[in-house]
C-alpha cells in the first residue's frame, strides 16, 4: 500500500472553503491528513509541489460520453453522465452497466432517464434506476414538451427525493433551429429560434417543480433572462440550482461567422448580453456549476455544413483551462472556480468528492493554473477534438492527477 | 454617387464568388460592367464566344432548380465551356455519400470551374474551401445567390440608369430569401436605399444590420417605391404555420396593380421566379409590360453569369 506525501502545496479545499499552503498525506486510496510540515510514514513517496495548487479532482456533471482520456487530461475524477447513450439509460441494469464504464480511472455516475427512451411520454423505471446508482433524473438533450408528463415525472422523482436535471429550452420553439436569433443567424441564413425559449422552458419548469415540491436542476443556463429566472427563484428560497458551460461565458454569436460546424451547440451560442449575463451569475452565485457538457463527435457528424452537422463539443480536457480564465479575468477566486467545478456539483449529486477532508477518497488534481498554452483541436485527448476554441491560449494546466490515490 | 474603380487594381481579386457581402461597390460595378458586355451578343443569332473552349464546368445541383441551372449551362456554352451537370437526383449523395467525399470526387474530375447549389447556408462555402478551382454559389440555403442580386441590379441599372439612391422595396418571404439577402447587401454597398416588407412571421430580425430598413405593411413598404421586387412564397420551405393560407397572403401581401399606386408611376416590377401567380403576384401586373422587368431579368441573368465565369477563370487562362 503506497502513501503519498505533497509538499509545499497550495492547498485548496473548496467543501471547506479553505485556500492555505500546507502538506497533504495519502494513504490507502484516501486523504490521511492536511496540514504543516507532515511526517511521512516510511516509504511514503514524497512529492515537491514546489508551491503548485493541489485540489480535489474536477466533478464534471452533465456529460454525454463518458470520455476517459479527455477526462485525465482535464483532471476530471468523476462524470456525472447524460442518459442520452444508445440505449438511452432508461433501465436499472444500463445504469449498472454505465456505472462501470471508467473503472478504475474515473468514476461514472449516471443520471436516469426520466421518461422511457427520453421521448417524454411515460415515466421510466426511476426507483428501480435508484437502487442501481442513478444519482438524479434527467430530461436528456430535450426538454418534456408536456407539462402533463413533467409535472407528474417531477412529483414522483421529488418522492424519491431524486434532483431532476433539465434541459431548458422551449421543445415548439426550437423545432429546426441552428441558432440563437440574432444578428448573425440572419445574416448566415442559419434557421433560428429566439433566445426566450430558455427563459420560457425555466419559468415553466420552475413553476412545475414548485407545484411537486421537486429539486431541480438546470443542466445548462446560457441567456440573460434564464439567469434572471434563477436567481430570482433562488433568492425566493426554492431549491434550484443551475449549470453553464465555457462557450456560454466565453463565446457568442460571432463564432458562427464562416459557418464552423465546431461551434454548432446545443443550447446554441447566444448574443453578447447574455454571455455577459452569464459571467454576472457566476460572479453572484446565481450559477453554481461550470460544465463542459462533453460531446465528441465524429469527423462524420461535424464536417458538414454548419445545418447538417450534429450538435455539441468535446470540453472535458480544458474544462479547467477555459474555466480559469474567469479566474485570470477576475471575476472569481480560484477557491470559487474550484468549488463550481469539484464541491458543488458533488454536493448537488451527492457524492462523497470535491473535498480535502480526512478520509475523503484520493481523487486529487496537482495544477500549474497560470501556465501557458494553445489549444489545439487535432490533438486535444479524448475520443474527438470537436471544439470551438480550437487555437485559443489559454492557461492552467494539470501536472498529476490522483485517482483513488494512483496516479493516472 | 458614381463608382469608380481604382486605377491599376484588379477589378474582382477573389478566387470565388460566394457572396455578395464583403465585396465593394467597385468589384460589383466591375461584374455589372463586364456582364453589360454580353447583353447585345446574346441577341444575336450566332451567339459563340470560344474563350472557355477547352475548359470544364461542373454545374453541380444539390437542390431542385430548372431555370437558374439552365442559364448558367446557357452561360458557360456560349463561351465554348464543356458543361457538365449534376442534380440531386442523381448524385451518390443519395446513396449516403458526405458533401466533401462528393466535393473531392468533383475536384478529382479536374473542373475549371465549379457551380453549386445547395439546400445548407453555408455548404457551397465548405465545399470551396476543399477544391481546386474557382466555385461560384448559385445558392446556398437561406443565406446567398449573389448572381441573381448582380442580374436584378443589371436590370435595374439598365431600366434606370443607375442604383444610387433608388428606393427598391423586396416583398415577400424574406426569412426564407437568399435572394433577400445578396440584394440587401448589393443594393445597401451601391447606395440604393432598401426597404424589406414582409409579414413579422416571415421577416427575420436584425434585417437592419443588412442594411434594410423593415415594414410590415405593404402598403407603407412601397410607398414611393421605384422598385418592387417580389419573393416566391417558398411553400416548400414552410414546415410550420408561418401564413394561414395562400389566400389571405395575396390579399394582404400580393402584389395589385390597385396596390402599387402607390409606387413611383414608373416603377419597375420585379421577381426572381418562378412566380406563383395569384399568391404574392397579380398576373396583370406580371403581365405588365411597361413596368414588370421579369423577363429581362432572365435574360440578364445568362449575362451575368457569362460575365463571372470569365472573370473567375481568366487567371486559370492566363487571360
Amino acid at each position: 500500500m503506497t502513501s503519498i506525501l505533497f509538499r509545499n502545496v497550495r492547498l485548496i479545499d473548496p467543501a471547506a472553503g479553505v485556500d492555505r499552503p500546507g502538506d497533504l498525506l495519502v494513504a490507502d486510496r484516501h486523504i490521511v491528513a492536511c496540514g504543516d510540515a507532515l511526517a511521512p510514514p516510511d516509504g511514503t513517496d514524497i512529492i515537491d509541489g514546489r508551491g503548485r495548487v493541489l485540489a480535489p479532482g474536477l466533478v464534471d456533471a452533465g456529460v454525454f460520453r463518458a470520455d476517459i482520456e479527455a477526462c485525465i487530461a482535464g483532471g476530471i475524477t468523476t462524470i456525472v453522465l447524460m442518459p442520452d447513450q444508445s440505449p438511452p439509460l432508461d433501465d436499472p441494469a444500463l445504469i449498472e452497466r454505465a456505472e462501470r464504464l471508467g473503472k478504475p480511472r474515473l468514476w461514472v455516475r449516471p443520471l436516469a432517464a426520466a421518461t422511457r427512451g427520453l421521448r417524454g411520454r411515460e415515466l421510466a423505471e426511476l426507483g428501480l434506476m435508484q437502487e442501481a446508482g442513478a444519482v438524479a433524473v434527467a430530461t436528456g438533450r430535450a426538454a418534456i414538451a408536456d407539462s402533463g408528463v413533467m409535472l407528474r415525472m417531477l412529483r414522483y422523482a421529488a418522492g424519491l427525493g431524486l434532483v431532476v436535471v433539465s434541459h431548458a429550452e422551449d421543445p415548439g420553439l426550437v423545432v429546426g433551429a441552428v441558432a440563437t436569433e440574432g444578428e448573425y443567424a440572419t445574416r448566415l441564413g442559419l434557421a433560428a429560434a429566439s433566445a426566450a425559449a430558455e427563459a420560457i422552458q425555466i419559468a415553466r419548469d420552475l413553476r412545475l417543480a414548485r407545484e411537486a415540491g421537486a429539486r431541480l436542476h438546470f443542466a445548462a443556463v446560457t441567456t440573460a433572462e434564464g439567469v434572471a429566472l434563477v436567481r430570482a427563484a433562488r433568492a425566493a428560497g426554492q431549491d434550484v440550482t443551475a449549470a453553464t458551460t465555457p462557450e456560454a461565458f466565453l463565446l457568442n454569436e460571432t463564432a458562427l461567422a464562416g459557418y464552423r460546424s465546431f461551434a454548432r451547440l446545443s443550447p446554441p451560442l447566444r448574443l453578447e448580453a447574455d454571455r455577459l449575463a452569464v459571467r454576472k451569475g457566476l460572479a453572484d452565485g446565481s450559477i453554481e456549476m461550470i460544465g463542459s457538457r462533453h460531446d465528441p463527435r465524429t469527423v462524420e457528424d461535424k464536417r458538414q455544413p454548419f445545418s447538417d452537422a450534429a450538435p455539441g463539443a468535446a470540453g472535458a480536457a480544458i474544462l479547467l483551462p477555459l474555466s480559469l480564465s474567469l479566474v485570470h479575468d477576475g471575476v472569481i477566486s480560484l477557491l470559487r472556480l474550484l468549488q463550481l467545478v469539484s464541491s458543488q456539483p458533488a454536493s448537488r449529486f451527492d457524492l462523497p468528492v470535491g473535498s480535502l477532508a480526512a478520509g475523503a477518497p484520493a481523487d486529487l488534481v496537482l495544477l500549474s493554473p497560470d501556465a501557458p498554452w494553445r489549444i489545439a483541436a487535432e490533438t486535444l485527448p479524448g475520443l474527438a477534438g470537436n471544439t470551438p476554441f480550437d487555437g485559443l491560449p489559454v492557461q492552467g494546466r494539470v501536472d498529476m492527477l490522483l485517482k483513488g490515490g494512483e496516479r493516472l | 454617387m458614381a463608382v469608380t474603380i481604382p486605377a491599376g487594381a484588379n477589378p474582382y481579386p477573389h478566387p470565388h464568388l460566394l457572396a455578395i457581402e464583403g465585396m465593394k461597390p467597385w468589384e460589383i460595378a466591375a461584374l455589372l460592367d463586364e456582364a453589360e458586355q454580353w447583353v447585345e451578343p446574346g441577341r444575336r443569332a450566332r451567339k459563340l464566344d470560344d474563350r472557355l473552349s477547352g475548359l470544364t464546368q461542373i454545374n453541380a445541383f444539390f437542390e431542385a432548380s430548372t431555370r437558374t441551372l439552365l442559364s448558367f449551362e446557357i452561360a458557360g456554352k456560349r463561351m465554348g465551356a464543356d458543361v457538365v451537370n449534376l442534380s440531386a437526383g442523381v448524385s451518390s449523395l443519395k446513396k449516403g455519400e458526405t458533401l466533401l467525399d462528393t466535393a473531392l470526387t468533383l475536384n478529382a474530375m479536374r473542373p475549371d470551374v465549379l457551380v453549386i447549389r445547395h439546400e445548407s447556408s453555408g455548404a457551397v462555402a465548405l465545399i470551396a474551401s476543399k477544391v481546386d478551382c474557382p466555385v461560384l454559389n448559385a445558392g446556398d440555403g437561406r443565406h446567398e445567390h449573389p448572381t441573381q442580386a448582380l442580374l436584378d441590379a443589371l436590370t435595374i441599372r439598365r431600366r434606370k440608369g443607375g442604383l444610387a439612391g433608388l428606393r427598391v422595396a423586396i416583398c415577400g418571404d424574406i426569412l426564407h430569401s437568399r435572394v433577400a439577402r445578396s440584394n440587401f447587401h448589393l443594393l445597401a454597398a451601391m447606395g440604393a436605399e432598401v426597404r424589406a416588407v414582409a409579414p413579422p412571421t416571415l421577416m427575420p430580425p436584425h434585417i437592419a444590420a443588412l442594411g434594410a430598413l423593415p415594414f410590415t405593411d405593404m402598403a407603407a413598404g412601397i410607398e414611393g417605391a421605384d422598385v418592387v421586387m417580389m419573393l416566391r412564397l417558398q411553400l416548400e420551405r414552410m414546415d410550420g404555420a408561418y401564413v394561414p393560407s395562400t389566400r389571405e397572403y395575396f390579399r394582404t401581401f400580393g402584389l395589385t396593380q390597385e396596390r402599387l399606386q402607390a409606387a413611383k408611376p414608373d416603377v419597375l416590377v420585379m421577381h426572381p421566379g418562378p412566380m406563383n401567380r395569384g399568391v404574392e403576384i397579380d398576373t396583370e401586373v406580371a403581365d405588365d409590360i411597361q413596368r414588370s422587368a421579369i423577363t429581362e431579368q432572365v435574360e440578364m441573368g445568362v449575362a451575368v453569369r457569362m460575365a463571372c465565369l470569365d472573370v473567375l477563370t481568366r487567371r486559370r487562362r492566363g487571360a
